[in-house]
């Protein structure tokens, strides 16, 4: 049975997702969808285990064994992101029932529960294949679905949205595409283990160049890295918040674990950084990315439009933690994918509590919210301040490393950047809050009478993710040392 | 007596009614030839499902709904994908790994026979599915 994991990882799942379509059901639906879920996050916590007791697990597909057949390949780094990715899907699956209910029609419930179980596999798919082609397959299932989720949300903007999501993350899928068509030009093999040995003897190194450059504009296309962001904002404003919480936790930190893996044990540390300066390139997007967009955070009026733009500038944390490449660099990224995913999917959570009950996001009429929904309200300051990177918070944990890693390599002005910015966001949160807490309400309106409190089914996914922020805040080391091996295996390469 | 618009189009309907069986069955062929010769499912969904889309093009979308309702094509499109991945769930219950046809039968290249036997009209069904919705969706006015 333990040596089949890998496999139900994804085969529940997928196999739930036409299960959903043939019930029919809205409520039917959506228990097989959190019960597959539940299943996949149990699956992969196994794995995690089993990865740090006995070392990398590798699946042969099919009985063939790699580089010929497909193959799984399991080490520290999947296993995490296999188990934020599932975790995460699960809360906000729980949390999507009451909140999807006001959203989407009740007759395409199905529909939805069933592309949010494609979307899943799709992303656990990529992030547990040892396979470079299979890595595309799988974007495109989470892609595809993906822009079905969005397109579902009730405002005709997310048609629009989920359109130039559409177009832009084709062009990035394509371009990976490309880029994978070349590195098997060059070497004749897709198993990623292979490619690494190949590489470097490869005889048209030419072809491995162009294959980097395609591969490198894709991925950062799909994660969103600062100057090729366009898409994100309006998909995270105007999709149904469940999926903004699900999207923000695990759509673009699996495509940073696909920059991690190609950039680090594909292609190699050497030559990626030393060879290539990939530094000079990711470094400059990232620090103006985090600096830009949480100035143009400051700004938004929406709080979805806000958090979404601070998505993009927490995304340069992560992303500047890579540009480091050394150990100290790369905890620090690894570690702030998992530690923003809590934070950040707690924070639209809190926000689709909002929308629930007041019927928008807009900051300036929030007036005195905390008097009428005070566990909403403390849930999102908690995980502002974990945002922001206040200590006892994980965003602490991520900053503090982040800085030290900085100032290890003697680059100065990036942990002053880095400060400037949570200064940012001290601004941006302290907004809302100030707003929530303190301001009167100028007139005693209609809406703002007879509000109450969130349903308890999306408060408590929403308070689990807060707990976990806490607990792995005054906690950091657990979080920090699987982020570590993580991090040694993949500059050790395959 | 008032002529329908599609009426005059005497000569295509006969000829459609014709051809219709002819491409199902090779459809059918290329389905099940797939492991000796050139085909298999996705070649065989789409010539299978062009015979509809040919249907729907002379005699009109309605008629052709009444033939396959999109109903029925959603429970194809599901049922295709639930029998390729519940192959692979039934090889990994008789001890193999996911997909690993050889366990299917007493020895490993039947077993390698029905399994892609198995995985292919699965393909097909979700790809005739696919390709009729697909038709349908783009030809339907709503």
């Amino acid at each position: 049975m333990t040596e089949q994991l890998p496999a139900l990882q994804i085969l529940i799942t997928m196999m739930a997702a036409p299960l959903c379509v043939l019930v029919r059901n809205a409520r039917v639906s959506w228990a097989i969808a959190l019960l597959a879920n539940a299943f996949a996050c149990w699956v992969a916590w196994q794995l995690l285990q089993q990865v740090q007791t006995t070392g990398v697990i590798r699946y042969a597909l099919g009985g063939w064994a790699a580089p010929s057949g497909i193959e799984y390949y399991i080490d520290t780094m999947n296993a995490a992101v296999l188990l934020l990715v599932s975790g995460i899907s699960t809360l906000s699956l729980l949390y999507a029932y009451k909140s999807v209910s006001k959203a989407v029609p009740m007759a395409k419930h199905y529909l939805f529960y069933s592309a949010w179980l494609l979307c899943v596999t799709g992303l656990m798919g990529i992030v547990i294949t040892g396979d470079a082609f299979n890595v595309f397959v799988f974007l495109e299932v989470s892609s595809l679905a993906t822009y079905m989720l969005i397109s579902f949300g009730d405002d005709r903007r997310a048609l629009t949205a989920s359109f130039r999501y559409l177009v832009l993350g084709s062009v990035g899928a394509s371009f990976i595409l490309i880029g994978i068509g070349f590195l098997y030009a060059a070497t004749g093999s897709l198993n990623m283990v292979d490619l690494a040995e190949r590489i470097p003897d490869s005889e048209s190194q030419r072809a491995v160049l162009v294959a980097f450059s395609f591969i490198t504009i894709g991925v950062l296309i799909k994660a969103a890295v600062f100057p090729l962001h366009a898409w994100l904002p309006n998909a995270y404003t105007f999709a149904p918040i469940a999926v903004t919480a699900f999207l923000a936790g695990t759509a673009t930190k699996v495509s940073l674990y696909v920059l991690l893996r190609f950039f680090f044990s594909i292609f190699g540390e050497a030559y990626s950084f030393g060879q290539l300066f990939l530094n000079t390139v990711l470094l400059p997007a990232a620090i103006a990315g985090f600096v830009l967009m949480s100035l143009v955070a400051i700004f938004q009026t929406d709080l979805r439009r806000m958090l979404a733009y601070s998505s993009v500038a927490q995304i340069g944390y992560i992303v500047a933690g890579f540009a480091l490449a050394s150990q100290a660099g790369l905890t620090a990224g690894i570690v702030h994918i998992v530690n923003h995913a809590m934070v950040k999917t707690a924070l639209f959570m809190a926000v689709g509590c909002i929308i629930y009950r007041v019927g928008h996001a807009h900051r300036p009429s929030l007036d005195s919210l905390f008097k009428h929904m005070p566990f909403t309200c403390v849930a999102f300051i908690i995980s502002g301040l974990g945002l922001i990177g206040v200590p006892l918070t994980v965003g602490f944990v991520s900053k503090f490393t982040l800085i030290g890693a900085a100032m290890e390599r003697g680059w100065w002005i990036l942990a002053g950047l880095v400060l400037i910015s949570s200064l940012m966001a001290v601004v941006y949160v302290g907004r809302v809050v100030e707003v929530m807490l303190f301001r009167q309400s100028r007139q005693s309106g209609p809406e703002s009478s007879g509000l109450s409190e969130a349903p308890v089914t999306m408060l408590i996914p929403m308070y689990v993710l807060v707990a976990m922020g806490l607990y792995f805040g005054i906690n950091g080391s657990q979080t920090l040392s699987v982020a570590g091996e993580a991090a040694r295996q993949l500059l050790g390469g395959f | 007596m008032k002529l329908y618009p599609r009426q005059r189009h005497r000569v295509l309907q006969v000829v459609t009614k014709l051809v219709i069986p002819f491409v199902l069955m090779f459809g059918l062929y290329v389905q099940f030839h797939g492991d000796y010769g050139p085909g298999g499912g996705f070649q065989a969904g789409v010539i299978f499902a062009s015979a509809f889309i040919l249907h729907g093009l002379i005699f009109g979308l309605q008629q052709t709904r009444r033939v396959l309702s999109p109903g029925v094509l959603r429970v194809m499109m599901s049922l295709g994908v639930l029998l390729y991945a519940g192959t692979g769930a039934v090889t990994m219950l008789m001890g193999g790994n996911l997909l690993d046809y050889d366990v299917l039968a007493h020895d490993p290249l039947h077993g390698q026979h029905w399994g892609i036997f198995a995985v292919e009209l699965g393909v097909g069904i979700t790809v005739t599915g696919v390709m009729i919705s697909l038709f349908y969706g783009f030809a339907s006015k709503r």
